[in-house]
């Protein structure tokens, strides 16, 4: 579980997150919504420590994070794992490299507990052949796909996920948010994922919080997003015709 | 005002490159990389260049100790410390900064700004030293070499075309190159490129890690990578110049 307490950060005069408390639940998906530029990138980072807040308070299951040295901020991010909304595979390396990265770095396994935990994951993400590519070789969806393969490689209790199906075909995206659930489920892990897709909100939302204006405008879950009557949750989530029309639908 | 800011972000930034890389093994790995893709693959352009400028001094000092007063065996000897004080370590280190320098920046901005660092920080690995301590170190050793394979290619280079076109007769330009030499000419050949060295390694990382956005601000960082590696070097070789040979 990761908590976040009255969350404040702003670059400049550019108040991105102002106040933003909210609770993150172990074995659930959690989601986080909002129009392009709300923050929810700026968000997810600062829970991981990579931007630093002006004030609030971050803890892990208990441990607070947001008070502790850069030291002992990385012993917790050996439990984190991270798929960002670019990818960021390592150019210079393969497909096989990229997920053995963190266990060469941060194990003592060796190389054939390493090749196995990789060919694991990768089945994980149906990708059993793409050891020997490069990032440069691989499309958007096997971008991501290896990206989470990599995120999972050390079995991690926090898994983010910054838009892991933007840009992808209505078909893999769903391969991928389906991927994301079973491993939470399966492992228990506490697992934060942004998006603007409504599908996945549909799908997978557990927990659903929508950031709105720097705030946290509303939190419920995906049978709740579909009655309410919140403004601007409203027009968000319905500015597609066809979600329009399954409101009408089920009203 | 701007410069001074700059410098004291510069300083952070170093604390930051000389800190704990982690895993000594991957850290090995990485340096023999580096002393491959910034000093190996930097042979070829410090060679040609060598050559030719060796040539070109010897046929200049030649052209100008022209005077019948003036012994012969002069220009093997302005050659030789032309080439060892001032153009292996400075000329060829600007080259360097230019190369290398545009290949640092360019490498950490790209994974700056495709979150590739975020991805090394995340992974609770001090990214600033696991990425630039290798390359800091690596040029450190490897510019040495360059610079002093550089020296001897100029020299060589200069006695062929002595041989070549006889503008000299070939035992006065050896003899020249012989003439009154102090091995701590060497020294401060060699203290001046390691100190480059570490002055382009240093300050191309300090830009590359500062990109922020997308390609252009890459494009950008590596020229600034070089220019700013370029002065330092030009204003630090009159600083040490003055303290080393005065
Ligand atoms: N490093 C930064 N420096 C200054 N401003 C930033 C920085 N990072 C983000 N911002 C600003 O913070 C705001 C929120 O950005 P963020 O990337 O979190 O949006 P987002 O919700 O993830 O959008 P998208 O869905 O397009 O990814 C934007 O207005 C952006 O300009
Ligand atoms: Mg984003």
């Amino acid at each position: 579980m990761i908590e976040a307490r009255h969350l404040q950060k702003t670059f400049g005069d550019h108040h991105v997150l102002n106040d933003i408390s909210c609770t993150f639940e172990a074995g659930k998906t959690n989601l986080i919504i909002g129009q392009s530029g709300s923050g929810k990138t700026v968000l997810m980072k600062s829970l991981v420590g990579l931007h630093d807040i002006d004030s609030g308070e971050i803890e892990y299951d208990g441990r607070l994070f947001s008070s502790m040295t850069i030291k002992d901020k990385r012993l917790i991010r050996h439990e984190i794992g991270m798929l960002f909304q670019g990818g960021a595979l390592f150019d210079s390396m393969n497909v096989r490299d990229n997920i053995m990265f963190p266990l060469n770095m941060l194990t003592e396994q060796t190389i054939e507990e390493k090749m196995e935990r990789v060919d694991f994951c990768l089945q994980r993400v149906n990708l059993e052949n793409a050891h020997l590519l490069m990032p440069s070789e691989l499309s958007g969806g096997m971008t991501k796909r290896v990206a989470i393969a990599r995120a999972i490689a050390l079995n991690p209790n926090y898994l983010f996920c910054d838009e892991p199906n933007s840009g992808l075909d209505p078909r893999t995206a769903g391969l991928i948010d389906e991927l994301i659930q079973e491993i939470t489920q399966e492992y228990h892990i506490t697992t934060i994922i942004n998006t603007h897709d409504m599908n996945s909100v549909l799908n997978i939302g557990d927990t659903i919080s929508f950031i709105y204006q720097g705030k946290l405008w509303w939190k419920g879950t995906k049978e709740e997003v579909m009655t309410t009557d919140n403004q601007e949750l409203n027009d968000f989530v319905f500015s597609m015709e066809l979600t329009k029309r399954l409101k009408n639908s089920r009203v | 005002m701007k410069l001074i800011r700059g410098i004291g972000l510069y300083m952070q930034m170093l604390r930051r490159f000389f800190s704990n890389p982690g895993q000594k093994r991957i850290f090995r790995n990485r340096m023999i990389n580096e002393l491959y893709i910034l000093g190996v693959q930097s042979l070829p352009i410090i060679l040609i260049i060598s050559a030719f400028i060796g040539g070109v001094s010897v046929i200049q000092t030649s052209f100008n100790v022209d005077g019948p007063l003036t012994p012969k065996i002069m220009v093997g000897f302005v050659t030789r410390q032309i080439i060892i004080l001032e153009f292996a370590p400075t000329m060829l280190c600007l080259i360097l900064a230019g190369k290398v320098g545009s290949l640092i920046a360019s490498e950490i901005g790209t994974m700056k700004v495709t979150e590739q660092v975020d991805a090394l920080e995340l992974m609770g690995i001090n990214s600033a030293a696991y990425l630039m301590l290798p390359k800091i170190l690596a040029a450190m050793f490897f510019f040495p070499v360059l610079i002093v394979l550089g020296a001897g290619v100029s020299l060589i280079s200069g006695y062929f075309v002595v041989a070549f076109s006889q503008i000299i007769p070939l035992q006065d330009y050896v003899e020249g190159l012989m003439l009154d030499f102090r091995p701590f000419t060497l020294t401060y050949m060699m203290v001046k490129t390691i100190v480059f060295a570490f002055l382009i390694t240093t300050i191309s990382g300090f830009f590359g890690y500062n990109t922020r956005g997308g390609a252009l601000e890459v494009g950008q960082a590596s020229t600034k990578a070089v220019v700013n590696s370029s002065i330092a070097i030009i204003v630090i070789n009159l600083v040490l110049t003055q303290l080393m040979l005065v």
